[in-house]
């Protein structure tokens, strides 16, 4: 066995009152692909962000190469050949790629001698590891897998031979995930070492030798990749058995209940975000909206649920015209049936410093269920929150806890039975499962095909492909702003892939 | 990700905390009195008995807390719709006219219940409106609150200056102020209730705008915590796109708390106008709303908590003055400076010993802070 490229041993973390990390000791081997995986909030990223310098453990020791090391900026464990590629890229957007390559390890105080040395040094990792990106490309101008090979490519650059990627496929096209996949075999078989975070078992299984498993911060098991299963993994990082497919059954579309027509929306910048979008949903159906972040979903599902001003088009809910480019404003949607779980809970959907009693309502506190005059009708809204904590299991059971004390899931659930509990004809939900664990993706999946069972038309828009394809019994593909292909559940992961990079449609016929 | 520090019980985080960084906020003052060659035990005595002392003291020390009650609960109102309200101050002073123009037109004919009543409404709709500008300014034209009223205290200044040394002056007066009050336009003074206790007063202008004072307290709670118009305003306060999610109309929402708050800020003038001076002079608010804004932030911006920051700085205000004459070396500054660093500590580093008595706490028992609760730093 290849000797130990970093050891941990009894790492412990506190924030306050809360161990994010409990005496966690792992072995990564040089020369292989070790995946971590967990729930949100298993301690994940604190283990990492230790790793790399950010915080420091409050107790144990770091090995790095079989050497204890005392890793205490980010600049230490890039000096020890570490290099960390985060989810949000650390990039100077409107720097070239070269400028970003060497900003913070400029060698010189004039710049001229430190980018023709980047230069050959880039063309050199270009050759070694297929990492092709134009040195002289501006960032914003890229695409997002290609911004993601400039994070690489700095690491690469300062010497990194450990490379740490947290979430790295989150915002990437199968096509683009693959091709990370085979620049991260390439470095492997070069020597290098590579710690991949995810919560996506399926990367997992593809591409790891190792997998690590965490849970509420602990490591709960490591096993070997191909001595185990998704099932096995899934059952670690919950601690119970967990189903991953959405069993449901045949769907029985009734009436039109929301007909989109030629909608355009535009952003706060005037750039056009949606555009000219005709789409229906009828009622006992689910229609799944797929595609890479940032490709109008987010101003679609504001634009339906009125958070934002649709430059024209129209929509009919219910056979009735809604004033999208005008007066409609939330209030009045849900009033006349259409229910909005955000994308955005945090900011939008919640409001993290209320009580959970407090966020049971936002948006119905008009209804006169809810109030006594001008006053809140505390027992009312309370005993409310009470009968939805127990009907959707959000722990703990506590209507009086402060929102921001629940976990991802829980207030996920907050949201999801404040809306369906209102009975809507149409619910529109973004990101359903987003930053919400294994445990809880299961409920919510439950519960929108039960909605759908009751006659609801529901519209889900998600950028995790798995979940489109497994709720949805319609799947419309946006790119770029447009609808570029309806499929439906059973269109393969390739085939959406490619709608979803916007190649056209005639051609992925092909 | 979830904050790293838990909760505390609520008497720790209400109780304890700003009683530590009072305590402290003194422990740095009696250094500043230590410096000028001064005892600082027994200034601190001095002040306390100052305040607290005698009936007189106590009276004067409750006249003041009156006054900043009404100034730190306009800034409360205003922050809870996240809204910082600079212009308390200008929306006070401007409200002196509305109670002038009522006491000078209905003194003489009557009696103080029924000129008091109009007085509250006219300063109260004076100080809504002085506020409205500005609200409506950053509701539909995104000019910021904070730059608008700041800007109207000096236009309030202006005004009030104009018409105190014009319009407003009797003709033969020399000083830049009203004529005084007739009795119709003269609150009752409440020294019987602390002679109840036994004290000896001998003249304080501590009066009936006090029990207004409790009662605004009383209904800024109602307001925020228990009606719907204060559960608007306070996600728009935590959150503006939740608000928008919600359906809460953002321009009706911040004009309606600043008008409240201005009329909060508008009620303060009653007290020194009709409870003491009898008449409307030039700069009677004198920093009061300022204060206002140390006393909402140290009272956690809870209408209880305003009651007793308010009545702490009403002692550091007539403690202060006992202190500046007892002790010669004591300057009326220094009791400002003793008055900043309560501001400093207990408002802009209230937060400063939070993590250590948390940690505290959740050595001693992990239960009492939510540990089950919190799933702590996620991905």
């Amino acid at each position: 066995m290849a000797q130990a490229a970093i050891e941990l041993i009894g790492i412990n973390k506190s924030f306050g009152a809360v161990r994010a990390n409990r005496d966690i000791n792992l072995e990564i081997a040089r020369g292989t692909i070790h995946g971590i995986v967990g729930e949100n909030g298993a301690g994940k990223s604190t283990l990492m962000s230790i790793l790399y310098g950010f915080y420091q453990a409050d107790s144990g020791e770091i090995r790095v190469g079989g050497q204890p090391a005392s890793i205490k900026t980010p600049n230490d464990a890039i000096a020890l050949g570490i290099g960390m590629v985060h989810q949000h890229f650390m990039l100077v957007d409107n720097f070239s790629v070269l400028e970003n390559v060497i900003l913070g390890a400029e060698s010189d105080a004039l710049l001229k001698k430190s980018i023709a040395k980047a230069r050959s040094e880039l063309e050199r990792l270009e050759r070694e590891y297929g990492l092709e990106v134009d040195p002289d490309a501006i960032i914003e101008e890229l695409p997002v897998g290609l911004q993601q090979r400039v994070e690489i490519l700095k690491a690469l650059y300062r010497g990194a031979e450990i490379l740490i990627l947290d979430e790295p496929t989150g915002v990437l096209t199968p096509a683009e995930a693959d091709h990370l996949f085979r620049i991260l075999r390439q470095l492997k078989d070069q020597g290098k070492t590579v710690v991949l975070i995810t919560h996506k078992l399926r990367e997992i299984m593809a591409i790891t030798d190792t997998v690590s498993v965490m849970r509420q911060g602990t490591m709960v098991a490591t096993r070997e990749t191909a001595k185990t299963t998704v099932e096995e993994l899934a059952e670690l990082m919950v601690g119970r058995r967990v189903l991953l497919r959405v069993e449901k059954g045949e769907a029985e579309a009734g009436g039109v209940k929301l007909a989109v027509k030629n909608l355009t929306v535009k952003d706060t910048r005037g750039v056009t975000m949606v555009d000219d979008i005709s789409f229906d949903i009828s009622a006992g159906e689910i229609v799944g909206i797929a595609g890479v972040a940032g490709n109008g979903q987010s101003e679609l599902l504001e634009a339906i649920s009125g958070i934002r001003r649709a430059v024209s088009g129209s929509v009919m809910l219910d056979g009735k015209p809604i004033d999208l480019t005008g007066a409609a404003d939330p209030g009045e949607l849900r009033d006349r049936g259409l229910a909005h779980v955000p994308e955005d809970r945090h900011h939008v959907g919640l409001v993290l410093a209320f009580e959970e009693n407090e966020n049971s309502i936002l948006g119905y506190h008009d209804d006169p269920r809810y109030l006594k005059g001008p006053f809140l009708n505390i027992d009312a809204i309370r005993n409310d929150a009470k009968d939805k904590i127990a009907k959707y299991d959000i722990r703990p059971a506590d209507c009086r806890l402060k929102t921001a004390n629940f976990s991802g899931g829980n207030q996920q659930k907050i949201v999801l039975a404040r809306e369906m509990e209102q009975d809507p004809g149409v619910l529109i939900v973004g990101q359903p499962t987003r930053g919400v664990d294994v445990g809880a993706i299961e409920f919510i999946h439950k519960r929108l095909i039960a909605m759908r069972d009751q006659g609801k038309a529901v519209l889900v828009v998600s950028v995790e492909l798995d979940e489109i394809r497994s709720l949805s019994d319609r799947i419309l593909v946006m790119f770029a702003g447009r609808i570029v292909g309806e499929r439906g559940p059973e269109a393969t992961e390739g085939e959406l892939g490619l709608l979803m990079a916007g190649v056209e449609q005639q051609e992925a016929a092909q | 990700m979830s904050t790293p520090y838990a909760k505390l019980p609520a008497w720790a985080d209400y109780g304890l905390i700003p009683l530590i960084n009072l305590f402290v906020a003194f422990v740095v003052a009696g250094f500043v009195v230590l410096l000028v060659g001064e005892n600082p035990l027994r200034a601190a005595v001095i002040l306390v008995e100052g305040a607290f002392g005698k009936g007189t003291g106590i009276a004067f020390t409750l006249f003041y807390a009156t006054t900043f009650i009404f100034t730190g609960l306009s800034v409360a109102v205003a922050a809870h719709c996240g809204l910082f309200n600079i212009g308390t101050e200008g929306q006070a002073y401007i409200a002196g006219l509305g109670i002038a123009i009522v006491c000078l037109s209905f003194d003489s004919t009557l009696p103080w219940w029924l000129t008091f009543p109009l007085a509250i409404v006219a300063a109260a709709v004076v100080g809504a409106l002085w506020a409205l500008i500005p609200a409506y300014l950053q509701a539909k034209r995104g000019s910021h609150i904070v730059i608008t009223t700041i800007m109207f205290n000096f236009i309030a200044a202006s005004i009030m200056v104009y018409l105190l040394v014009g319009p407003l002056k009797p003709a033969a007066s020399q000083a830049p102020q009203t004529r005084n009050f007739l009795a119709g336009a003269e609150l009752p003074k409440l020294n019987w209730i602390i002679e109840l206790f036994g004290a000896k007063i001998r003249s304080a202008p501590l009066n009936i705008s006090f029990l207004l004072a409790l009662a605004m307290a009383f209904l800024v709670w109602l307001l925020i915590w228990r009606t719907k118009l204060g559960y608007e305003m306070r996600t728009y306060g935590h959150s503006p796109k939740a608000a928008r999610y919600a359906g809460i109309s953002e321009t009706r929402i911040i004009i309606t708390a600043m008008m409240i708050s201005g009329a909060l800020a508008g009620m303060m003038a009653l007290n020194p106008v009709m409870g003491d001076q009898h008449n409307v002079a030039i700069d009677f608010v004198s920093g009061a709303g300022f204060v206002g804004i140390a006393v909402a932030l140290m009272g956690r911006l809870h209408p209880v908590g305003i009651v007793l920051a308010a009545i702490l700085f009403g002692m550091l205000y007539q403690g202060g003055a006992e202190l500046a004459f007892e002790m010669p070396a004591i300057s009326r500054d220094m009791i400002v400076i003793i008055q900043g660093l309560v501001i400093l500590f207990a408002g802009a580093l209230e937060h400063m010993f939070r993590p250590y008595i948390q940690a505290l706490f959740a050595s001693f028992s992990p239960r009492s802070v939510g540990m089950e609760a919190v799933k702590g730093k996620g991905v």
